[in-house]
């Protein structure tokens, strides 16, 4: 029921005050934070350095836009609405078709227009975003999910969260809605947690709740051999948002459309720690050996996803810590 | 970031500093570290009377100042259409009353109130000089000669006294003796004879402290000088070894009171004893002389009465700190528990727990119809404020008709807090399902409980407001913690699955 802490720390697993502490404060300076923290700065920001992201359909920024906006709305089927500010996947609101006057939710439950209005307002007022603050409302074009996803997940759009260090993607997780996430790919909604190996991006294991699983709950879908296509395409889009966020510690959520491929939905100055378990993995090791590496070893987005294709694939456990290099990192945890 | 070294150093300044101002304060300023220690005060009433004959008038009274084992606390006088001063020369005080025109018999009191001081502080007097004694004849040749016969028999001036006051004891007396007795009273003898041996010596006025007495008069002692001290003399019974009981009202002056213009006059003094709380003490202290000036006992009594529930807030806050970053639990809103454990430390733990459960259930349905009416954020809040208010009123009302006093303690809760409680709550039913809203709910009350339970401790309470100081070291755990990086109690749980494959 309850872990050891020093067998945890030697299987190098990052907790949530040493992500805070020794790698969001170190390596996240503060000053970036609203171009993740804002999804529309994102998206504008990130496509300037050629990351894709789905296409950018409607801001709304005023109460009084949300007035007549089922004309504006009335060209497109499928979008998604989000709040620019919003966190932990609150505020977003998937519609995958028309009933009449209704729109249809992911889940197939049906929304009123008052609904949605209200939706919108409620996100324009601040009430998804941190602090409260005004915020702003984008429509996106919803993503048509690649044929590799279709029977796996429950609905909605399972995505991929890759851990960026320094530009390296270092871990990686498919993120798979379910019925008790109501279509959401958040972990701590329900969603499930499928863990990548970084070298071929194929599965590892699976969690629910932080729980181990092997069929995903609701389709019933073996989750043991799913491979995730276009791997190292995915790995180079995340290793370039460092490129243009400089944040050190980031993650990275890619969904891979039928059409347009892997294309970058959201960025995290602070991503979560489950991932570890989906992985079966601490992060750790894989930091403290990006840690040790020369700045300018690997300039190129390409050279850093090949360095992390060759040292962290999910075979190689021998980056497993010794006491030594636990020692190690908590000197570094605590100095500078 | 900063370096592991400053940032340690910073540390342990903030101890250091708390520490050793809290301690210098105990000390200097007998502010107990401990709430509820009591001390033993001594109430001395020294009530002067005399006769006036229309002329003007001026009454001169020796007072008592800080001495080894006693501590002024407390001094006053009644005295009505006396103009009055304290003055101080030579290092004894005097009280100096004055009035123009003053008929038929007059009564002035002065009151001091003094403690026992556990912890004397015995400066390092310079030795005195003799004192000079010129004698008339045949006195002078007299009294040499008791010095001549005594002082071979003496090794110290400690033995010398004991000898001398022996000599003029002893019945019947020597003929010196008696023909000086007969001319000098026994203390003034006593001195004179030390000072013409070469020994420093003085008289001094003291008091014996004794529960209930009055009507009192000073005892006349001598004090002889050794070793850098003094030491106190009978001159009746020799050397006083326990001086305890003993105040010393005045020293090596000529009279305790001297009244100018009056006649008749008369000192007597009353003394009580009883038992107050140190800290009343100390307090009623720091009005007065000694004290410094920046403490929060200076101000005024409804400010400090504030002050000991704003000082309790960085304890509450230290306890959430623990409780997220040790612990690793889930609350709605980072320092709402603390203003609700606040709010519990009026309204007492049981009812305030109902109560506001009772107002953020209350709440939660009426925020739920709220919902349905499509309002601006804003405007949400604020009839959620109303909404508050209102449910507050019902229950004052509703609890003082059932006889529940208690209930009306509920308007101790932060309306505004109540109503983000509320609106975070309910949002986080609609996003993340009435569990979460149980697990941030309870973590909520959880913290709240403990932060109130470490506030309400009378230890806390007292040490929070009587040793401001010691908040710097509350201060420097939480940048302790603040640079923790190890695992949370509840991450264990977390990663539990994740000790099984090795």
């Amino acid at each position: 029921m309850w872990a050891n802490p020093i067998t945890l720390w030697r299987k190098g697993i990052l907790g949530m005050n040493c992500r805070n502490v020794a790698y969001i404060g170190r390596y996240n300076p503060r000053a970036r934070y609203p171009l993740v923290d804002d999804k529309l700065l994102t998206k504008t920001v990130v496509r300037k350095a050629g990351v894709t992201a789905p296409e950018l359909l409607l801001v709304i920024r005023t109460q009084n836009e949300i007035e007549h906006i089922e004309q504006v709305l009335a060209k497109f089927t499928q979008f998604v609405i989000k709040p620019a500010r919003g966190s932990g996947g609150k505020g977003i609101l998937v519609i995958v078709g028309h009933d009449g006057d209704k729109l249809v939710k992911s889940s197939g439950s049906q929304l009123s227009l008052a609904d949605l209005k209200r939706h919108l307002s409620n996100i324009i007022s601040g009430l998804y975003s941190l602090g409260g603050r005004t915020d702003v409302a984008f429509v996106e074009a919803l993503v048509t999910t690649d044929s590799t996803f279709e029977h796996i997940s429950y609905e909605g759009v399972p995505d991929i969260r890759l851990i960026v260090f320094k530009g390296y993607p270092v871990m990686g997780m498919l993120r798979l809605a379910t019925k008790e996430s109501d279509g959401k790919a958040n972990l701590h909604q329900g969603a499930v947690g499928v863990g990548l190996d970084i070298a071929t991006g194929r599965s590892i294991a699976a969690v629910q709740f932080n729980r181990p699983i092997h069929r995903h709950p609701d389709t019933g879908h073996r989750l043991s051999n799913i491979e995730v296509p276009h791997w190292r395409q995915l790995l180079s889009l995340a290793a370039r948002c460092y490129e243009v966020t400089r944040l050190g510690y980031l993650g990275a959520d890619i969904v891979l459309d039928v059409t347009r491929g892997p294309l970058l939905l959201e960025l995290n100055a602070r991503p979560g720690l489950t991932i570890q378990v989906a992985n079966d993995r601490g992060l750790l090791p894989r930091l403290r050996h990006v840690e040790s590496l020369d700045e300018l070893q690997h300039f190129t987005v390409d050279e850093r996803v090949d360095y992390s294709i060759e040292h962290f694939a999910h075979s190689i456990g021998a980056l497993q810590p010794s006491l030594w290099d636990a020692e190690d990192v908590v000197d570094a945890a605590t100095s500078d | 970031m900063t370096q592991r070294g400053p940032f340690l150093f910073l540390v342990l300044l903030l101890v250091a500093i708390g520490v050793g101002s809290a301690t210098f304060r105990h000390i200097n300023f007998n502010i107990p570290f401990l709430p509820g220690t009591q001390e033993t005060v001594w109430q001395i009433e020294a009530k002067i009377n005399f006769w006036g004959d229309g002329e003007p008038v001026q009454a001169i009274l020796s007072l008592p100042s800080n001495q080894g084992d006693y501590r002024i606390v407390n001094e006053n006088t009644v005295s009505s259409g006396y103009g009055f001063v304290i003055e101080e020369s030579d290092g004894q005080r005097r009280a100096r009353w004055s009035k123009r025109a003053v008929t038929g018999e007059q009564t002035l009191y002065y009151k001091v109130e003094l403690v026992a001081d556990s912890n004397p502080l015995r400066g390092s007097e310079p030795e005195p000089a003799v004192a000079s004694v010129r004698l008339d004849e045949p006195y002078a040749t007299a009294a040499q000669a008791i010095v001549n016969a005594v002082v071979p028999r003496s090794a110290d001036a400690l033995t010398l006294a004991q000898q001398l006051i022996r000599e003029m004891t002893v019945v019947p007396h020597d003929q010196n003796v008696a023909l000086l007795l007969d001319r000098f009273a026994l203390p003034d003898l006593f001195s004179d004879l030390l000072a013409l041996s070469n020994v420093p010596a003085r008289r001094v006025e003291a008091l014996i402290l004794e529960e209930g007495r009055r009507r009192q008069s000073l005892v006349e002692l001598v004090q002889v000088w050794q070793d850098g001290e003094w030491h106190l003399f009978n001159p009746l019974t020799g050397l006083i070894a326990d001086t305890s009981d003993l105040l010393l009202w005045q020293t090596d002056t000529p009279s305790v009171l001297d009244v100018i213009g009056g006649k008749r006059s008369r000192i007597s003094f009353a003394i009580i004893s009883q038992t107050r709380p140190s800290l009343s003490l100390a307090t009623s202290g720091a009005q007065g002389m000694d004290a410094p000036s920046l403490s929060l006992y200076s101000l005024p009594v409804e400010e400090q009465n504030m002050f000991k529930l704003i000082m309790l807030l960085p304890i509450g806050a230290l306890v959430v700190v623990v409780l997220r970053t040790l612990v690793g639990l889930k609350t709605s809103g980072t320092f709402m528990p603390v203003l609700i454990a606040l709010a519990f430390l009026q309204t007492q733990l049981i009812p305030g727990v109902i109560s506001f459960i009772a107002v953020v259930v209350v709440g939660l349905f009426i925020r739920s119809y709220l919902s349905t009416l499509n309002l601006l954020l804003v405007a949400r809040i604020a009839t959620l404020v109303i909404v508050v208010v209102a449910i507050m009123s019902i229950v004052s009302v509703m609890s003082y008709r059932l006889g529940l006093e208690a209930g009306l303690t509920i308007t101790f809760f932060p309306m505004i807090i109540l109503a983000w409680t509320i609106e975070r709550m309910s949002i986080l039913w609609e996003e993340d399902g009435p569990k979460e809203v149980l697990v941030q709910g309870s973590g909520s009350l959880f913290v709240a409980v403990t932060a109130f339970l470490v506030m309400d401790q009378p230890l806390t309470r007292h040490l929070a407001f009587n040793f401001p100081e010691l908040h710097l070291v509350v201060l420097a755990v939480i940048l302790l913690l603040g640079r923790y990086t190890g695992y949370r109690l509840l991450e264990l749980r977390r990663f539990s699955t994740m000790m099984g494959s090795d």
